[in-house]
């Protein structure tokens, strides 16, 4: 339901350009896997939360990623940030995701955030105050597999897969197996009669 | 003052015809009378409608004296001329009861000043509707209000000892005792017909068990005392075989059915809203059924409306606080074309039987209900069986507007009625 | 979802989300010392109760706060309604200053309904918004009670699809019962009703449920049994003899409860009547899940809070 916004890039005929394949997909986690492991080092106590929904397949993967290459698991959880947001009031009640916070919660914690997509950066605002009501991080770092753009709060990733410069005619759709499939990053142009507010991912 | 009435169709038969009327008496009836009319007379061009006797309503509430923000002698009368009506009972419910000659009297003094239509009023039969005390029957029939029904409607006399010496004082009086069937005892708390509706929505239950069972206890009470009882608001299927039963019998007992128990079904309560709410309760459509086909065999004798009018601080609340009770007055002959003459269960000397004759019969009074014809009193509605109409409770007359037919499209309109040659009502407003 | 006035305002799909939300929120505040979020600040929420009931009334404080909401408690005593205020007047004055939620329990039957249509007339004249949640009317619905009892029932029994439900006792004269019989048929649940045929409401046949007159043929294939309160003055109804004959015929007794299966769970609304509805050993036995209910009610109520306020208005 969240989701929505994403549409199903097949159904919707609107053509899609392909800007990461499966393969660059693997490659890209692996790379924030590397590079998570790299700038945390000899840090104790690094808990990755996700961002559902897509977030929340791609913490997973990044927990794998991590544990195969450092050779220790860190904690995975997720938060859903809705309860949180600050534009409940525009559309219909959202209905509500997992939230799953690891065993030893989050004090004193270097928590990195995951989620798909960046960019108005108010779900990442939303998720830094779900966090704070259920601990008191030591430092958030937040990871995505795309920043597009068109930030509208002093937020920026401490990892991104890949900058994509967008319009704000245009969609970013994140495509993973566990939920669409198979993977894939695209673009698609949604048109100029399309409310930027209801098409564009706005994280 | 004389009358012309020209292009009427008495009980929707025949030819076209005019009537003169002269005096409150109709003097001629034949087909081109109106070429010898004069100057003096006034003429009523009826445009073909059904000229049928005025209707008698036996069970109204004018409300006055004591419950005035809700309907008053006056606001009641214009309704019910509206309505095709030419007499109407007013029931004894008031503030005070009408339970003595004084209260009695008044009822029938500012009925005539209004003088729309013939008001008599119904006397309490115990005091103070209490159901323990006989109250002056004898007294309130003697006096100038002429009193011929008694009833404590919306309370049953419940006392089969008080019922049984009411008949039987009632019986030497040439009176007739109208009751409300309800055991109380089986009724306590009820808010709707028990049945799957009221269930469902949590609606303390109003059993038809409550009415047959007075019912046939008043029955074999009348058959021993050998007074005339008078069965109010039929409701229950069940009732009708009660009544058929007590009629073969030979007991003198009349019934009436309300246009809404016609009608209408607990089905309109699930919205809560107590337009619906009435006493007795709207039933099933069985029921309904039932009604009909008891009113067009005669088991069921005529339609009375239970004009009950609240202002709207007693009906806009919650289901359990409101008063029972809808207007009817108004929208009577229409319910009675659409239940009855529209699926040809009665004709036009049908109607005029249920809504006129026998009610006039049942209530004694000798110059209502009378045959169309040269010597009887001019008393009639016209009605144009074409007309139609759609129903808006601010529009009626009343001062109450708690109709449960609102926004309703009825057949039928009342183009004008007259009592005893005087027009009352034509073309949907009141004689000035 | 503007009012939540029966359970019949809701299908499957949309019960399922009110239960899943639930599920959630309790998630959310699972383990935390903060237990509030900020879903609904600036939003103002009425109890107003006409019957006591501390119970109900609390939880949903409880569920408005957490959210922050603004709650406020109306009581019938000591307000403008004992001194002969109509309840269209109080209704339409807390809309009018500022509810966006009156939350209503009343002891006449349609109560809610009525303050929803008079909210959706003052709706069209003035624009002003008040959803109005049942709380309990008369002897027609408790639909909060109804969805916290079925939460429960997911939790302990993983699903309430195919599962068999025994209510048992004061079957007419119960607004929790006619909200779980429906409830628990739209979620594909066989209901089964044990009573006295007195405690039957006249029509129950055409209920999506089935009647039974013992409650000893029912319990061993019971899923769960949900335990009516009977209400003393009932006796005076003559709606049965005495509570001995009550107690013998429809109580929950220690023995009784071991005809139980082993995974079936014990229910009661509360407040219960120890003895002649259930036996203490029972209620207070692993298979009660009496506190469980209580737990679920604050997060079902918030769930429903969520679902009429969090979003834009419907």
């Amino acid at each position: 339901m969240a989701d929505d916004r994403r549409g199903d890039p097949a159904g919707e005929g609107a053509p899609t350009r392909e800007l990461l394949s499966a393969a660059d997909v693997t490659r890209t986690i692996a790379r924030i896997a590397h590079q998570i492991i790299e700038k945390t080092a000899g840090t104790e106590n690094v808990v990755l939360i996700g961002i559902p929904t897509r977030g929340a397949v791609l913490v997973r993967r990044l927990g794998a990623a991590i544990a195969e290459f450092a050779g220790t698991a860190p904690a995975v959880g997720v938060v859903d940030p809705t309860l949180y947001r600050d534009d409940l009031r525009r559309r219909p009640a959202r209905a509500l995701e997992d939230t799953d916070i690891p065993e030893g919660g989050l004090d004193d914690a270097l928590v990195v955030l995951v989620d798909d997509v960046l960019m108005s950066g108010r779900t990442v605002r939303a998720a830094l105050d779900a966090l704070a009501d259920h601990g008191r991080p030591r430092a958030v770092q937040l990871a995505v597999l795309v920043d597009r753009g068109h930030r509208e709060l002093p937020i920026r990733a401490d990892y991104v897969g890949k900058n994509v410069p967008t319009a704000s005619d245009e969609q970013i759709l994140v495509l993973l197996e566990e939920t669409d499939g198979s993977d894939s990053v695209r673009l698609r142009r949604v048109g100029p009669e399309a409310n930027p507010e209801e098409s564009g991912r706005e994280s | 003052m004389n009358l012309l009435i020209t292009n009427a169709r008495p009980y929707g038969e025949g030819e076209l015809v005019d009537v003169v009327v002269r005096d409150g008496v109709v003097t001629e009836i034949g087909a081109g009378l109106a070429g010898a009319r004069d100057e003096s007379v006034e003429v009523l061009d009826a445009d073909g409608a059904v000229l049928l006797p005025g209707f008698v309503d036996l069970h109204t509430h004018l409300r006055e004296p004591g419950g005035e923000e809700s309907e008053t002698i006056a606001s009641g009368s214009a309704a019910a001329a509206l309505g095709g009506f030419t007499a109407v009972f007013a029931m004894p419910n008031t503030d005070p009861v009408a339970d003595s000659e004084v209260v009695v009297e008044h009822v029938r003094r500012r009925g005539a000043e209004v003088g729309l239509v013939d008001v008599h009023p119904v006397g309490a039969v115990t005091v103070g509707l209490a159901g323990e005390q006989m109250a002056e029957l004898g007294t309130m029939a003697r006096s100038r209000a002429e009193v011929r029904m008694f009833s404590d409607d919306g309370k049953c006399v419940n006392d089969p000892v008080i019922m049984r010496r009411a008949l039987e004082y009632a019986s030497a009086l040439n009176v007739v005792i109208a009751q409300h069937a309800e055991d109380h005892r089986l009724t306590v708390g009820a808010q709707a017909h028990e049945g799957v509706v009221a269930s469902r929505l949590g609606l303390a239950g109003w059993p038809a068990t409550a009415e047959e069972t007075i019912v046939a206890r008043d029955c074999a009470l009348a058959r021993e005392a050998k007074a005339a009882l008078h069965v109010c608001h039929v409701s229950s299927a069940r009732t009708i075989d009660v009544l058929r039963a007590a009629k073969a019998a030979g007991v003198r007992v009349s019934a009436e059915v309300t246009p809404h128990h016609l009608l209408l079904t607990d089905a309109a309560l699930t919205s809560y809203d107590p337009v619906n709410k009435v006493n007795p309760p709207l039933r099933t459509a069985a029921d309904t059924r039932a009604m009909r086909e008891a009113l067009a065999e005669g088991v069921i004798d005529v339609v009375a409306t239970d004009h009950a009018p609240h202002a709207a601080q007693y009906k806009d609340t919650e289901w359990a606080a409101a008063r029972p009770g809808m207007l009817g007055l108004q929208t009577a002959l229409s319910i009675v074309v659409h239940t009855m003459v529209e699926p040809g269960l009665l004709d036009w000397r049908g109607v005029a039987r249920v809504l006129s004759e026998r009610p006039a019969e049942i209530g004694g009074l000798p110059d209502h209900g009378r045959p169309i014809a040269v010597g009887e009193p001019a008393t009639f509605a016209l009605v144009d069986p074409d007309g139609v109409w759609t129903v808006r409770g601010g529009s009626l007359a009343s001062k109450a507007a708690n109709t449960p037919f609102e926004g309703m499209r009825l057949p039928a309109t009342v183009t004008a009625t007259i009592l005893r040659g005087r027009i009352t009502a034509r073309d949907g407003k009141v004689a000035a | 979802m503007k009012h939540l006035l029966s359970v019949t305002d809701l299908d499957a799909a949309a019960a399922t989300d009110l239960l899943d939300t639930s599920d959630r929120l309790k998630q959310a505040l699972l383990g935390r010392e903060v237990r509030k979020l900020p879903t609904l600040r600036g939003r103002t929420v009425i109890t107003m109760f006409y019957e006591n009931s501390t119970r109900t009334r609390v939880s949903f404080e409880v569920a408005g706060k957490w959210m922050s909401a603004d709650t406020v408690n109306v009581s019938a005593s000591g307000s403008s309604v004992s001194k002969g205020e109509s309840l269209r007047d109080t209704s339409l004055t807390l809309s009018a200053m500022g509810a966006d939620c009156v939350i209503v329990r009343h002891p006449a039957s349609g109560a809610a309904h009525r303050m929803a249509a008079w909210s959706d007339r003052d709706h069209e004249a003035t624009g002003t918004h008040t959803s109005i949640v049942n709380a309990g009317d008369g002897t027609h619905e408790h639909p909060t009670q109804a969805l916290l009892d079925a939460a429960t029932l997911r939790d302990r029994l993983g699903g309430i699809a195919g599962r068999r439900i025994a209510i048992v006792g004061d079957i007419l004269h119960s607004r929790v019962a006619r909200s779980n019989v429906f409830l628990l048929a739209t979620l594909g649940a066989d209901v089964v009703l044990v009573a006295p045929p007195t405690l039957l409401p006249v029509g129950v046949a055409e209920w999506p449920c089935r009647v039974s007159d013992s409650l000893d043929a029912e319990l061993p294939a019971l899923d769960a049994v949900m335990m009516l309160r009977v209400q003393a003055e009932r006796m005076h109804g003559a709606f049965f003899p005495s509570a001995r004959e009550y107690a013998i015929g429809y109580g929950l007794s220690a023995e009784r409860a071991a005809l139980l299966p082993e995974h079936a769970v014990v229910m009661h609304p509360g407040p219960m009547v120890r003895g002649m509805e259930i036996a203490p050993s029972v209620a207070d036995s692993a298979s009660s899940a009496v506190l469980a209910q209580v737990r679920n009610g604050v997060h079902v109520r918030m769930a429903v809070l969520y679902h009429l306020l969090a979003g834009a208005p419907a």
